[in-house]
């Protein structure tokens, strides 16, 4: 019991203090990629710091529906990064829900989301919630055939036990159905993440906008606790990617010798999945809105055939 | 513990609905009167039908009792075993809210409406459904089925004067007695096989029949239980029926009536036939996920919200099906561990489904109660004057969409670890199907998902779009509370399924000769677990104990910053417009348009748009815009089919002359045909 609780703490403070560091990484990387300067890797905490010490605008038609969104979104993402493996094996929560548990918890978040979009009756919000809706739904297939694939290998939909068995066969990458999985789990990691090609982060537009348009309206504090949580999403999405497919470094037990150096190899394989991500925002254009489905599609037999290749190879 | 107390208890429940059937109608003149009557003794007989039930599953071994009737193979007998005890639980739970919610909904029938009719409808309704769950007599069954639609016929048709009611009505009528036709087909061959129309003879009788009469039997029974649980493609009844009815009928013909159907494939595929061949499970798997997919991609582009409700009916029963045919095919191959696990699965969405949608459909009534439309594009803003409704309806939209902690999440979950062991445990290429279906389970919950946003939010926020929707005001208490009690079911199921589980140990007992429960609980009591090789965990009440802790700091750091900074209230952003109103909100169609646009091969829309102007093609004086969806099952399998009967129909005009010489001759030609088929036996 005390020994969930610490390890909760731990991993708490580290999903905190890591996911806007990694989303200023991504954004002056994709700067230096642009040849421009870009704000610098501190750049998402001073903005979260900022918008902490601002006052608040509540939109006159919001209901409480309004106000509990930004709590909902802020506390499945924390809750889902405590399920999941980061410098070791074992997740602090992982007996409390799996994949599973941490998909649907994603859910739950983006339900609130996308209701407090729709409560302020702006035309952005309604838009945005449904787009943003409509990617997920469709990106869900996808996800789950690619973690199906690998939840199979591993017998186990529990997050820590497939860490285990996957540090024990750290080259398993290399097989094709881990190799077409990753592929189908990237593409929806841009998909649920808001990137380019599917959503724009830096857009204020409203035909391209999809996640700003639905947290138009909100303002200081709360908007401080979406954006966190988003970047919390974001690390916990990439940590699911490069902890299940490249087991590398991960520690088994909680010496201060193996989890810092499993900190050190997670950054550094964060660092480059994040290069990933920034050469795939920087050489792409967004699609159109309608052509995304296709993209998703794509990923859905990606994990189709993932799923089948485990037969053969 | 002896069998007196059950047999008591189960009667006493009985005669209390019969009680209220035909006191209320002795009522009828006196509104208030049959009122009070209709619901208090329905209250009465779910109570003691929800005891009863919770005797039987605690007693474990069945109970029978049998009167005979004196005409031959017809016998009063029933049988209280695990399963019937089950379902009886599912009837009582939404039961119980409705009775306590129609205290109050039925008051706006008084001097209008014969609630004294009603009620006698209502009662035998649940009498029929009590007795078609208890039923260990082929006929009694049947005549308890027969019952049942005849009696959800006339709460159906309740709104007669609406021609779209009468016309859902005969429908529901016509589909009814097919599945009802189909049943006693099915039925005829276990009798002929077994010479008694016992269920308990029947198990023995199936091992005897030719292969092609099993198929026969199990296509005879799955279409029969098949069209009254509404699935795809013999679902087109249900959206049409049950919208039309009265709001508390609505919950519990969505609730449970549709869960008879479910209920027969149970006692009939695992219990009577003893386990269908494989291919017979992998039928009832596809056809679950065929219909949950469709369902809720239908349900997305309806703004009728009771319609909609009916259609997110259609993707249940759809998940329901994955679980059983799931179970259907484990028990084949030879794992009564898994199959149970798929039972439990099954079982349990089933019990959850009655409860979260019953709850939602009350909710639908609360707000029909209120602002007298069904549609949700004139609804907005109703979370301020109705806000116990809301918070309601959002813990049902929570539990129907799979999310946790509530409940519906917990049997989707099982469902899932139960698909994922079907890949391990079935040998050749058709275990590839199961990821596969939990694929598309997973399309299923994220677009239920989006379906819900969409209702709550169109329905209970933002601004009204309509004058009664302005006007709205909350429902009376009692239906608040028949509402609550259902929200409180969704809550304790969800977060105490590890001390509900051992419900289901003797229906698998029974079934199946395993017991699970010990198996998917560990953790001190606290987690579930999948109970297998490819198992998996997880903590409802932990996850909502995490949530509560994890949002407890963030809340405080608002409140600093509230307090240090400020907030304060604002207009929404309106791109400089004067004012935001209602007609610049998002509708419910608007909402479902980018999955309209991606479906479109499924949906086929068609849009008109018509515009008058007056002098610039810029500035329309009036613009009328149409938008639907093709109702493609509708179009293209049952038009067909209804113009090929009326043909067939006309045809076989030319022998009835209306010549009595030549029915006559009809009758002499039938008696010698007759004659001559009774001399060669």
């Amino acid at each position: 019991m005390t020994e969930v609780l610490t390890n909760s703490a731990l991993q708490l403070v580290l999903l905190l203090l890591v996911a806007p560091l990694l989303s200023g990484m991504i954004k002056t990387l994709k700067a230096r990629l642009q040849t421009r300067c870009g704000p610098g890797i501190l750049q998402s905490y001073r903005d979260i710091l900022k918008l902490l010490r601002k006052g608040m605008v509540i939109p006159e038609t919001a209901s409480w529906i309004f106000s509990a969104a930004p709590y909902m979104v802020f506390g499945t993402a924390t809750l889902v990064g405590l399920m999941i493996p980061m410098t070791t094996t074992r997740a602090p929560l992982s007996l409390f829900g799996g994949v599973l548990a941490v998909v649907y918890l994603l859910a739950l978040g983006r339900f609130f989301l996308a209701l407090g979009g729709l409560d302020t009756g702006s035309s952005f919000g309604g838009l945005g919630s449904s787009r943003e809706m409509t990617i997920s739904a469709i990106a869900e297939p996808a996800m789950m055939l690619a973690i199906f694939t690998v939840a199979l290998g591993a017998n186990s939909t529990n997050l820590s036990e497939m860490a285990r068995i996957a540090v024990t066969q750290s080259w398993r990458f290399l097989a094709p159905s881990q190799m077409l999985a990753f592929a189908a789990l990237f593409i929806v990691l841009i998909a649920e993440t808001g990137r380019i090609p599917v959503d724009n982060p830096a857009t204020h537009l409203e035909l391209t906008m999809i996640h700003e348009a639905m947290i138009l309206e909100y303002s200081g504090p709360y908007l401080a606790l979406i954006e966190w949580a988003s970047s919390i999403k974001q690390l916990v999405l990439m940590t699911l990617l490069v902890n299940t497919f490249f087991p590398f470094g991960l520690s088994s037990d909680w010496t201060v010798r193996t989890v810092g150096l499993g900190l050190v190899f997670y950054l550094a394989k964060l660092l480059l999945l994040a290069c990933l991500v920034v050469l795939v925002e920087t050489t792409n254009a967004k699609l159109r809105l309608f052509r995304v489905p296709e993209l998703l599609m794509v990923a859905f037999i990606l994990g189709a055939l993932a799923l089948i290749s485990t037969f053969l190879f | 513990m002896n069998t007196l107390p059950l047999g008591m208890i189960f009667a006493l429940s009985v005669a209390a609905y019969l009680a209220g059937a035909f006191a209320s109608l002795a009522c009828w003149r006196k509104p208030a009167l049959a009122r009070y009557i209709c619901c208090s003794a329905a209250l009465a007989g779910a109570a003691l039908g929800g005891l009863a039930a919770v005797l039987g599953i605690l007693r474990g071994t069945p109970v029978a009792w049998s009167v005979p009737s004196g005409i031959p193979l017809f016998a009063y007998s029933f049988s209280y075993d695990a399963l019937a005890g089950f379902f009886n639980l599912a009837l009582a739970i939404p039961v119980v809210a409705v009775s306590i919610y129609s205290f109050g909904y039925l008051k706006e029938f008084e001097g209008k409406r014969n609630i004294g009719f009603f009620g006698f409808l209502f009662h035998l309704l649940l009498l029929s459904l009590t007795i078609a769950f208890t039923a260990a007599n082929a006929f009694l069954f049947l005549i308890a089925w027969e019952v049942m639609a005849l009696a959800a016929y006339g709460l159906v048709t309740f709104y007669h004067e609406d021609r779209e009611t009468r016309r859902a009505g005969l429908l529901y009528v016509i589909m009814a007695h097919i599945d009802a036709g189909c049943l006693l087909l099915g039925f005829g061959l276990l009798i002929q096989a077994s010479g008694s129309a016992e269920f308990a003879s029947f198990n023995k009788a199936a091992m005897q029949l030719s292969s092609s009469q099993q198929t026969a039997a199990f296509v005879l029974f799955f279409l029969g239980f098949g069209i009254k649980a509404g699935v795809i493609p013999f679902h087109i009844w249900l959206p049409a029926a049950h919208p039309v009815a009265p709001s508390n009928v609505s919950a519990l013909l969505s609730g449970i009536v549709i869960k008879t159907g479910i209920y027969g494939m149970t006692r009939i595929f695992l219990d009577s036939l003893g386990g269908v061949p494989s291919w017979a499970g992998l039928l009832v798997l596809i056809v679950g996920v065929v219909s949950a997919v469709l369902g809720v991609l239908y349900a997305l582009m309806e703004h009728d919200l009771k319609r909609l409700l009916a259609y997110h009916s259609i993707e249940n029963i759809g998940i329901i099906l994955m679980g059983l045919g799931a179970a259907l095919i484990f028990r084949v191959a030879g794992h009564p561990m898994l199959a149970a696990v798929a039972l439990v699965a099954a079982m349990f969405h089933t019990l959850n489904h009655a409860i979260f949608k019953s709850l939602l459909f009350l909710g639908a009534g609360s707000v029909l109660h209120s602002t007298g439309t069904r549609n949700m594009e004139e609804m907005g803003g109703l979370i301020r004057p109705m806000p116990v409704t809301a918070f309601c309806f959002l813990m049902g939209a929570i539990a129907i969409s799979g999310l946790p902690p509530l409940n519906g999440f917990v049997s989707e979950w099982l469902t899932y670890q139960t698909l994922l062991a079907g890949f391990g445990a079935i040998g050749g290429l058709t275990r590839i199907l199961f990821p596969l279906a939990g694929s598309m389970l997973a399309l299923t919950g994220a677009l239920a998902a989006a379906c819900f946003v969409k209702a709550f939010a169109i329905t209970f926020l933002a601004l009204p779009r309509g004058a009664e929707s302005r006007n709205a005001h909350e429902a009376p208490r009692t239906m608040l509370i028949g509402m609550g009690w259902l929200t409180l079911a969704c809550a304790a199921l969800g977060l105490g399924v590890t001390w509900f589980l051992p419900v289901f140990d003797a229906m698998t007992e029974q079934l199946l000769g395993q017991q699970v429960s010990a198996h998917l609980v560990t953790g001190h009591g606290l987690v579930l677990s999948a109970g297998m090789r490819t198992s998996g965990t997880v903590s409802p009440v932990v996850i909502a104990v995490g949530l509560m802790l994890l949002v407890l700091p963030a809340a405080l750091l608002v409140a600093i910053g509230v307090r240090r900074f400020g907030r304060k209230r604002g207009p929404v952003w309106d791109c400089g417009l004067p004012g935001l109103s209602a007609e610049n909100e998002y509708t419910a169609t608007a909402f479902s348009k980018a999955l309209r646009m991606i479906f479109s091969v499924l949906y086929k829309p068609r849009r008109e748009i018509q515009a008058v102007f007056d002098v610039s093609p810029y500035f329309p004086k009036e613009i009328r815009f149409e938008s639907g969806i093709e109702p493609t099952f509708e179009k293209r399998l049952y038009a067909p089919l209804q113009e090929f009967i009326f043909r067939f129909s006309s045809r076989m005009r030319t022998i009835q002359a209306g010549s009595i010489h030549a029915y006559l001759a009809y009758i002499f030609v039938t008696l010698v045909l007759l004659l001559l088929f009774g001399v060669r036996k």
